[in-house]
């Protein structure tokens, strides 16, 4: 196995006095893609979260590029390359989309390579070059799923971890985003997938980890997962 | 068995979105039955049709041989029919006691006081709460509330209860304890209608499952026939044309 970027330990986690996480363990390798897939409230969403400081962990680890970057704040994980397109894009709806790409590029890392990063962005989305200078408000729901995941790239990341690709698209526009995970996976950039459609993550991806109720349930290479019947198990408990 | 709640057809609509679409569903006495359905699919909606929240656009809903379409929450109370909400809301400067209290008293009869606080203590008891009487129900952690919210239900001595995801939130222990507290009420002769996500338990508590995808019905059935369903599956497991999508590209 190529080398490990992320590599998360015994993640445990919750709101208050409610304990979702019970032990979530993970890998994902440099340059493939991944994804976490699991059931309405087996704690994917959570799990990213904690994996990103916007909820502290109460046990476990989460190393990053070699560094324990457990207990770091978000802004500093982001810094470091570790980089979330939240659920529902939560984009800036009163900026424009470039103002938007702006906001990815807040790091000093990425600040000093925003140019070349906007070009990018550009090459990779020709249509948020044409709307640069219109509201992100005003984009349908596929294309603000785009501009979410170029405002991503602006951080420069090391991972780009995405919550919820298909989420409320029509399955044309789906198609489209598709392409560009796929360009950007070629490209070298390192993704894991939080996704709805199951079959949809286990087409696309390398690698797949399947939690239930908070815990691991099984894990493996996408082809060997989507042949188990403890994937519908997951889903439907039975 | 005879039927207790009778759903025919109900429809709601909240502006575009067909929330239930022509939903019809029996729950017999005695019976637990399990609704599920994913997120948005509509299984809160039905909830709030039936006790009340609001009226159905269509359809009739029949409770123990009375029509009780489009009455009120507090009438459907006194029908007999008890929810147990999924946000728990208690009054939290009350006792444990006194908040189940409330709830004896808007229940299916109309108690005197000292009765309801009667029922009250009793099914505090039942729930395991029987040490916390006197707490401010504020004071409790999150499993207590929970428990708290299914005694206030209990304590209207319903027929039927409506359990929305009363295992949320709960810790592997604490839902265990839950599981069996849900089928000692069902042995006391109440029938049960829930909704939860945690398949595993209310796949293995219910005697049927109804499955809703869009406000709609999409299956129904014992657990294992449900989750043999291709349609269920295909619900669950998302459409799987996406994945030639995905390959094509």
């Amino acid at each position: 196995m190529s080398e490990i970027l992320l590599q998360v330990e015994n993640l445990e986690a919750g709101y208050d006095d409610v304990q979702v996480l019970w032990g979530i363990s993970l890998k994902v390798a440099r340059g493939a893609m991944t994804t976490l897939l699991g059931a309405n409230g087996a704690g994917k969403t959570t799990s990213l979260r904690a994996i990103t400081g916007s909820i502290h962990p109460r046990g476990g680890r989460v190393v990053f590029a070699g560094e324990d970057v457990t207990t770091l704040p978000p802004h500093a994980k982001v810094a470091r390359g570790l980089v979330l397109v939240p659920e529902g894009r939560q984009l800036f709806s009163d900026m424009t989309v470039e103002e938007n790409l702006e906001m990815g590029a807040y790091s000093n890392r990425a600040r000093k390579r925003f140019r070349e990063q906007l070009d990018r962005v550009y090459t990779l989305f020709p249509r948020l070059e044409e709307r640069r200078r219109q509201k992100a408000g005003t984009f349908s729901g596929g294309e603000q799923q785009m501009l979410a995941i170029a405002r991503g790239l602006m951080s420069v990341p090391e991972i780009l971890i995405i919550d919820e690709l298909s989420l409320g698209l029509a399955p044309v526009i789906v198609q489209q985003l598709v392409g560009t995970l796929k360009a950007l996976k070629t490209a070298g950039v390192t993704i894991l997938l939080v996704e709805q459609n199951v079959h949809l993550a286990l087409a696309l991806s390398d690698y797949a980890y399947v939690i239930a109720d908070g815990r691991p349930f099984i894990e493996g290479p996408c082809s060997e997962v989507a042949a188990k019947p403890e994937i519908r198990q997951a889903y439907l408990g039975l | 068995m005879s039927t207790l709640l009778e759903v025919r057809g109900i429809s709601k609509r909240f502006g575009g979105l067909q929330a239930v679409d022509r939903l019809s569903l029996t729950v017999d006495e005695g019976e637990i039955i399990g609704l599920i359905g994913p997120n948005g699919a509509g299984k809160s909606t039905v909830f709030n049709l039936i006790n009340g929240v609001y009226p159905p656009e269509s359809g009739r809903i029949v409770f123990a041989g009375t029509d009780i379409t489009g009455k009120p929450p507090h009438l459907v109370a006194r029908q007999g029919i008890a929810r147990a909400h999924q946000i728990v809301q208690p009054l939290g400067g009350l006792t444990v006691l006194d908040n189940c209290t409330v709830g004896a008293c808007f229940g299916r009869e109309d108690l005197p006081l000292g009765e309801a606080r009667e029922v009250a203590r009793e099914m505090v008891g039942m729930i395991g709460l029987g040490d916390r009487l006197d707490l401010p129900a504020g004071s409790l952690t999150t499993a207590g509330k929970k428990r708290l919210e299914l005694a206030r239900a209990l304590s209207a001595r319903p027929r039927l209860l409506l359990l929305d995801e009363v295992l949320a939130g709960l810790n592997p222990t604490e839902t265990e304890q839950m599981i069996d507290i849900v089928r000692k009420i069902r042995a006391g002769g109440i029938a049960i209608l829930m909704i939860e996500h945690i398949m595993r338990a209310i796949m293995s508590l219910s005697d049927r499952i109804v499955v809703l995808n869009l406000g709609a019905k999409l299956a129904e059935g014992t657990p294992q026939q449900v989750a043999e369903n291709p349609d269920v599956i295909a619900a669950y497991l998302g459409d799987s044309s996406l994945m030639a999508a995905a390959e094509i590209s």
